[in-house]
């Protein structure tokens, strides 16, 4: 009668305090520029790392997509995690690798990710690799110096919750479509507390890149843990990674039994029908505030109090007026990238809506890795972004966070496949509405918000 | 870091809902070495213009020395930075108060001495304080937050209102388990071979990708 976080809090699970926290086992610990300051910890601790074998290093938030580094203070962040894993003796997927990209994307990319594992990072975005059936969560400095001293993390156990989603999500509606969709009915501190498992067809019939962007976005539903049961779709995936267990069987073995068992129950149980889902914006300065593109943007008088409020102040940073149509929003420009939506799938989605056509604003295009990068050359992708008008670039955060230069100037409207629409999270006041790829190349196509699904028909996705 | 269990100080209101750690910093000040000090990038954006000349009707603003702050709901959502943290603690802030916390945001609160104080109603103390300043009290051996006339009661986690009373340091503590760790270790390693990265060191060359068909 266990579930899938039971189980895997079980497996590594030293001892619990009687007060209820947990010291758990790391397996993973994946470290990019912004661990600067745990190292600085456990320097003035004169503390070893402990696992050096088990820390990988990933040069990602400041990664320049453009060339060399011009800022000399960018340039510094990434010689400083060179520096700091070098000096510890950790691999490091530095700026000159050709695996090197966004932590949650080379991770499973290499192997380094699977079934049955804690993963830890120092990103609140690491509940990606759930979706491999690992207990992956984000942890902030004070605790990624822990785990290089220790190996360990202090936890307590999360609530569990499952989403469990029935019916068949429609063409040109995705695991983004998805992920928003229970964000804004739950709201973003919705599964504050919880650990989510999310299950049914819908989610099983998803592939491992779209279960990567569904897990990913747990935490902008407050979530610090999502996850998903591995199954065949899950061991394919993995099998042939360059990391991937030799004993292939005895891992099978393994993770096969790891699903949650039939008459386990939770704290909470969420359903939504996919066939409900619609393809979705956000109109707001939260993830909660996401809507079908076939909607207007809301009405804070239909609302009271601190929401009331909220929104209005929302509405009005973003500069939108209660009661026009999403669709007839117009954006300056577009961003295709992030640990949410750069994974090869993400880019043949957006791919499919923009060959043969030309985007009628300015937009950059990068890729979760240069692996994903490298591939999406060989199937001619980025030709089809070229030609449309878009820059191709190199693989890292860029835009999602605006660290590596690469930020939406004030005022400017963004259609992203990112996963915050915080104020001013791509640049002082920039304006950005969240979507899948498909719909960010959409609005790339017609220059504002757009349904992408009349711009399918006739097409192969 | 040292502990405390109660703290007198000012409270000032931050009146809106999803104050998320991009306001708290936003992300083109983590560079900076923690060493010169963050209290200038707290909630930055909001606190100054572009030309960074101060917002007169800004609560920071107006009550420079407030080391209480009252929030709504989902405070410190967004980004596992601790910087949103440092801060807040490097402005002088030890309790903030509000109905929900982002989870990361909490436990790294609680790793730098900071209080998040989740009450269940915020109400009466935001009429309280409108948009001036009181004096506070937040007290972690009664579990309440005193703001002027009113005192309500917080919750937070047993081992959390512990570690900020005790100070305690998590590495310190960690290591004294050391034999328990090493032994864990063994076992992990002995039943789940397959857990450990076959080649962690080694240089495989680039994988081909296989996303998806
Ligand atoms: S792409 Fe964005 S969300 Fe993902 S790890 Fe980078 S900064 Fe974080």
């Amino acid at each position: 009668m266990k579930t899938l976080l039971d189980k895997l809090w079980d497996a590594h699970e030293i001892f619990r305090r009687d007060d209820g926290a947990s010291l758990l086992w790391v397996d993973r610990h994946l470290v990019h520029e912004g661990s600067h300051h745990a190292f600085a910890k456990i320097d003035a601790r004169g503390l070893p790392v402990a696992e050096p074998g088990l820390t990988t290093g990933v040069v990602d938030h400041y990664a320049p997509t453009r060339g060399r580094p011009s800022d000399p203070q960018i340039a510094a962040m990434i010689d400083r995690l060179e520096r700091n894993t070098a000096r510890h003796g950790i691999t490091c997927y530095g700026l000159d690798d050709p695996r090197r990209g966004i932590v949650h994307v080379i991770g499973p990319e290499q192997g380094l990710t699977l079934p049955g594992l804690l993963i830890n990072c120092g990103d609140s975005h690491t509940s990606t690799h759930g979706a491999f059936g690992a207990l992956a969560f984000g942890i902030g400095a004070t605790e990624v110096a822990h785990v290089l001293a220790t190996q360990t993390i202090w936890q307590k156990k999360p609530k569990s919750m499952r989403i469990t989603v029935t019916g068949q999500l429609g063409p040109g509606v995705g695991a983004k479509d998805l992920a928003l969709a229970w964000i804004a009915r739950l709201g973003a501190d919705g599964a504050r507390g919880h650990a989510i498992e999310y299950a049914g067809p819908a989610v099983s019939a998803l592939s491992m890149d779209g279960r990567m962007t569904l897990c990913n976005l747990s935490i902008e539903g407050g979530g610090r843990f999502g996850m998903i049961a591995p199954d065949d779709t899950t061991f394919a995936y993995v099998n042939g990674r360059p990391h991937a267990p030799i004993d292939w069987d005895s891992a099978l073995e393994a993770w096969a039994t790891l699903p949650t068992d039939a008459d386990a129950t939770f704290d909470r149980e969420v359903s939504l029908d996919a066939a409900d889902i619609a393809p979705i914006v956000t109109w707001g300065v939260s993830p909660e505030d996401a809507l079908p593109v076939t909607e207007t943007v809301p009405d804070p008088r239909a609302f009271d109090g601190a929401k009331a409020d909220r929104m209005r102040a929302a509405l009005d940073y973003m500069d939108l007026v209660p009661g026009r149509a999403l669709s007839d929003v117009p954006v300056d420009q577009v961003f295709i990238g992030s640990c949410t939506n750069a994974r090869i799938e993400d880019l043949r989605a957006a791919a499919a809506v923009l060959s043969g056509r030309k985007a009628k604003v300015p937009g950059l295009v990068s890729p979760g890795s240069q692996i994903v990068k490298a591939q999406a050359e060989a199937e001619g992708l980025d030709r089809i972004f070229t030609d449309a008008g878009l820059d191709w670039v190199s693989a890292g955060c860029s835009m999602c966070v605006a660290m590596n230069g690469d930020v939406v100037a004030p005022g400017k409207r963004c259609a992203s496949s990112t996963n915050r629409n915080f104020r001013g999270r791509q640049g002082r006041g920039a304006r950005t509405h969240l979507m899948s790829p498909a719909m960010v190349a959409a609005a790339a196509v017609t220059g504002h918000l757009t349904d992408v699904r009349p711009l399918l028909s006739g097409r192969a996705v | 870091m040292t502990g405390w269990t109660t703290h007198d100080g000012r409270a000032i209101a931050l009146d809106r809902e999803s104050v998320d750690t991009d306001q708290l910093i936003p992300a083109r000040f983590m560079s900076t070495p923690r060493s010169e000090g963050y209290c200038r990038f707290l909630l930055h954006d909001l606190r100054f213009d572009p030309d960074g000349s101060p917002v007169p009707d800004f609560p920071l603003n107006r009550h420079p020395n407030a080391s209480i702050l009252a929030s709504r709901r989902n405070f410190g959502s967004g980004s596992s930075r601790e910087a949103a943290v440092y801060a807040l603690v490097d402005y002088g802030f030890r309790a903030v108060i509000a109905p929900s916390f982002g989870d990361i945001f909490a436990s790294n609160a609680v790793n730098n001495g900071l209080l998040p104080a989740r009450v269940d109603d915020v109400d009466p103390l935001m009429a309280a304080l409108g948009t001036g300043t009181a004096q506070a009290r937040a007290d972690l051996s009664t579990q309440t937050v005193t703001i002027g006339p009113l005192t309500v009661p917080f919750h937070i986690d047993p081992v959390w209102r512990q570690k900020l009373i005790n100070g305690w340091d998590d590495i310190d503590l960690t290591l004294a388990h050391r034999d328990d760790i090493a032994a864990f270790r063994a076992t992990r390693a002995a039943a789940a071979p397959w857990a450990i990265p076959n080649d962690n060191n080694g240089d495989r060359g680039p994988a081909p990708s296989q996303g998806g068909q």
